[in-house]
């Protein structure tokens, strides 16, 4: 029975898939030129094709990569790993033609392409901007959090000029703004249909957007069977970018990594996205699936030790745990590998590189002659918190980190908690002693990682550090151009103080590994999901 | 027949107590699960404010009287509440996903049975000979291998390495578009509409998962029938039965099995209840659209109405279970009245 194998079908006839002969596609109707088919599998669920709406959850965003345009979108460029990734350095056109930023910074004009339109054929206009806009900083919750980083609060903001173009006006200027358009947040919907489908509970549409996109994006959703599989079918009169390759993007849902692991081998499946750090280093030895890992872009995995415990104000403690973790086994037994070592930097900080290498690395006589010096010289005890939705990193690197601990008198029992109750935990109350964490920033630049993560009081400063001069560093940091002369110097300052007082103890930055069979064109994006727009058959 | 029915009632009036504590009892555990449902929900960068308008959308910010009967009122009519994961009204994903998982159930309950009631009744009849060892190691061997396991082992075989098994993708391959809906289980619904090319498609994708759970509930069903016919065997009537002259097949089949269907039943009726939920496993690993898959995602992010949904959902199946079962009670053995 090998001989039915999808593959060898595949290979008989052609690179991908013969669309017309499958019975599924008879029911919808495609032209068989340039495309055909891709089969993606991935272990996470789709709870929503609207991102704004409550409860969203991350593998969702997605569909709004997907099926819905921005204004602007960032460029590519070459991956480290491999592959292609986003660039956050280069501003590319989406629905906008073209824009121009006024000569204060506080109002941008955009031009919007006049012969874009949605799937139903109307044209996208400026008001169809404003109304997405309004939308996304009216309904609160993430998106409204994601579009108050750019500067983007109030509906007054934003005003239609005429049918083709938009106008924000800012209360500050920031180079924060126009890559925050790009993120998957500030997408433009099809205003006419949503507002024909709103009810007065509803006014935003989000009951009838959650099920039915209407947008003017790549792919639109031709059958959603939630906690099975999403098809997208391809936009052929999108103006956004080059038309995709593929008339069709099945992903489908499969929890068992193993079992995503076997469909990829035998190439039944063409993409398995975010396969596990041991898959993806055991698959790129085999050599048989093309493996890309990507480092993620402003991410970095934590020890986090909390300055409310008391052992962990005192800095000769905190330098005792950076020179004591294990960090070579640790990425070798919890990442396989994958990702870039964040340990063993220089001391001297001379460039603005970010994520980068902490000056310590594993040293346990300095990190018991730092215990020495320290208060808590006889050691203590403490719990050492990890989620259990994120055990499959944390769980290895907890056990090592006990160990080495051990070594210098800090006896740590681990603390395992459940995935709902973790954020509350960890990030809300910011009650766990010394636990790991994760965090990474979507707007790729160092100052706005520490703004998240070493001011007080926000929300992945969940080791509650407050150091005055990084509070006035980030304040006047996180809005000037990066090509401002103030710019580096206070980055840099950043870092040394960071460095010193170690709130966040670097580990290693996680790469995101995604395997492909017999088709090319990944692209890695900050936002850690599938974008299908860039796919295509295996070149060779 | 009157007496039947009267019966049937009766016993559907005795369920209500259950039903009632049920709910209350859901209701009070998903409350007392540790983790804020508003905190998750809000998302990766919320910050207090919008942790609270989500509260207060959900009504996690009234008193828990006031939510019970809130939640009551809704319950009465007919309205199961809407999940916070999926965005969908809880009966509709029930009603989605139940036919999924009794699917797989029933095919995996009739593949066992039909393996493990022969199995069974040969082990009995020749105690001690190869077929008595086969059953016990079979037995043995499908008790004691986790259901994921033996499920990511048969993957490995059957479709990895002879590539017999098609790609297990869940119901479905992606070829095939799902039958008109009817009943929400592929196979009668493929059937009804006359197409054969997906029920066939169904069936193959149903083999490997429905193998798994079948090896998995094999052990107590083979091992119940072997202790129930080795009991009836040595019973005063069938020896009465043999010295009378009856055939061996009409002692066999007549009187021994017959009597000893009555603790098999009633354990069929324990296995099915502990099959759906450890359906979870195998449901993660062929990517089944299942209740159990449902009902533990749900369970991680505190999703409160779909937890309780799907434990009312399990209560009234069991119920309704268990009627079945008195019903079959009465219909096998005379002595057991309708009343």
């Amino acid at each position: 029975m090998t001989d039915t194998s999808r593959r060898k079908f595949l290979k008989l006839t052609g690179t991908t898939m013969g669309a017309a002969m499958l019975p599924f596609l008879k029911a919808m109707p495609a032209h068989a030129q340039t495309g055909g088919t891709i089969v993606v599998v991935s272990g996470q669920t789709i709870n929503s094709l609207d991102l704004h709406r409550t409860g969203t959850n991350r593998a969702s965003y997605q569909v709004a990569v997907n099926c819905y345009d921005r204004l602007v979108s960032f460029g590519t460029k070459d991956a480290p790993g491999g592959g292609l990734s986003y660039d956050y350095d280069t501003i590319v056109p989406e629905l906008a033609e073209s824009w121009t930023i006024s000569d204060d910074g506080l109002t941008m004009t955009f031009n919007i392409k006049s012969d874009a339109t949605f799937w139903d054929g109307r044209k996208v206009t400026a008001a169809d901007v404003k109304w997405s806009f309004d939308r996304a900083v009216s309904v609160g919750g993430f998106p409204t959090v994601q579009m108050r980083a750019g500067g983007l609060e109030r509906p007054d903001q934003f005003a239609v000029l005429d049918d083709e173009t938009f106008v924000i006006t800012l209360d500050r200027p920031s180079k924060l703004t126009l890559p925050d358009l790009a993120v998957p947040v500030p997408f433009i919907i099809n205003s006419e249909v949503a507002m024909a489908n709103a009810t007065d509970d509803d006014p935003w549409a989000m009951e009838y957007l959650h099920m039915t996109p209407a947008g003017s994006g790549a792919f639109k959703v031709a059958r959603w069977d939630q906690g099975q599989q999403l098809v997208y079918e391809r936009n052929d009169a999108w103006v956004g970018g080059p038309l995709p390759y593929f008339e069709r993007v099945i992903v489908r849902e499969v929890p068992s990594p193993a079992t995503r692991r076997a469909l990829i081998e035998r190439g039944d499946v063409q993409m398995s996205f975010n396969i596990p750090n041991r898959d993806a280093a055991e698959l790129d030895e085999m050599g048989d699936v093309d493996v890309y890992s990507t480092p993620i872009e402003n991410c970095i995995h934590c020890l986090c030790p909390n300055f409310n415990f008391e052992p962990f104000q005192d800095a000769n403690v905190r330098k005792a745990l950076a020179y004591a973790i294990p960090y070579e086994a640790i990425f070798q037994t919890a990442a396989y590998g994958r990702g870039a070592p964040m340990w063993g930097g220089e001391a001297e900080i001379t460039d603005t590189a970010w994520p980068r290498r902490s000056p310590y690395m594993t040293d346990l006589a300095r990190a018991r002659e730092h215990m020495a010096e320290s208060g808590f010289a006889s050691g203590f005890e403490v719990p050492l918190s990890i989620s259990l939705g994120l055990a499959d990193w944390m769980e290895p690197t907890a056990l090592l980190l006990q160990e080495a601990f051990g070594e210098i008198g800090i006896i740590t029992q681990i603390e395992r908690i459940p995935g709902a109750n973790w954020r509350t935990a960890a990030l809300v109350e910011k009650r766990l002693p010394l636990h790991l964490e994760n965090f990474g920033g979507w707007l790729n630049t160092p100052d706005y990682y520490f703004y998240w993560a070493y001011k007080y009081g926000h929300l992945f400063n969940s080791s509650n550090y407050l150091n005055e001069e990084i509070e006035t560093l980030i304040d006047n940091t996180l809005h000037i151009p990066m090509d401002d002369p103030a710019y580096a110097p206070n980055i840099q300052r950043m870092f040394e103080i960071a460095f010193e007082d170690l709130p966040r103890i670097p580990l290693w930055q996680p790469a995101l590994n995604v395997a492909m069979n017999d088709a090319a064109g990944y692209e890695f994006w900050f936002h850690r999901q599938l974008d299908v727009r860039p796919l295509t058959a295996a070149t060779n | 027949m009157a007496a039947r029915s009267k019966m049937i009632l009766g016993r559907v009036a005795q369920a209500i107590p259950v039903v009632i504590g049920v709910v209350v009892i859901s209701f009070l555990l998903t409350r007392a699960l540790p983790g804020d449902p508003a905190a998750y929900f809000a998302g990766p960068a919320a910050d207090e404010a919008s942790i609270a308008e989500i509260r207060e959308t959900l009504g996690l910010d009234k008193p828990l009287v006031q939510q019970f009967f809130y939640y009551v009122g809704d319950l009465i009519r007919g309205d199961l509440g809407t999940s916070l994961t999926t965005g969908q009204a809880v009966l509709t994903d029930l009603g989605a996903r139940l036919p999924a998982s009794l699917e797989l159930t029933l095919v995996a309950l009739l593949l066992s049975c039909a393996i493990a009631i022969p199995l069974g009744v040969l082990a009995a009849t020749r105690p001690g000979t190869w077929v008595d060892h086969l059953c016990r190691v079979l037995v043995t061997a499908g008790v004691s291998m986790p259901t994921f396991f033996t499920g990511i082992l048969l993957i490995y075989i059957f479709y990895y390495l002879a590539g017999l098994a098609p790609s297990p993708l869940g119901r479905l391959d992606f070829i095939y578009l799902s039958p008109p809906r009817v009943t929400g289980f592929y196979l009668i619904d493929a059937a009804l509409a006359g197409d054969w090319e997906t029920w066939l498609g169904a069936l193959k994708q149903l083999i490997l998962p429905a193998t798994t759970l079948a090896l998995f509930t094999l052990a107590p069903i083979a091992r119940m029938t072997r202790a129930a016919m080795l009991s009836a065997l040595s019973s005063d009537f069938i020896r009465t039965a043999r010295a009378a002259g009856l055939s061996d097949r009409k002692v066999l089949f007549g009187y021994a099995f017959r009597n000893a269907l009555l603790p098999v039943v009633t354990t069929l009726g324990m296995v099915f209840s502990f099959t759906l939920g450890a359906n979870v496993l195998v449901e993660k690993v062929f990517a089944w659209p299942g209740i159990g898959s449902y009902a533990v995602e749900a369970l991680v992010v505190s999703d409160y109405a779909a937890v309780q949904g799907f434990v009312l959902a399990m209560a009234l199946l069991f119920v309704a279970l268990n009627l079945v079962i008195d019903i079959a009670y009465a219909l096998i053995d005379p002595r057991i009245g309708l009343n």
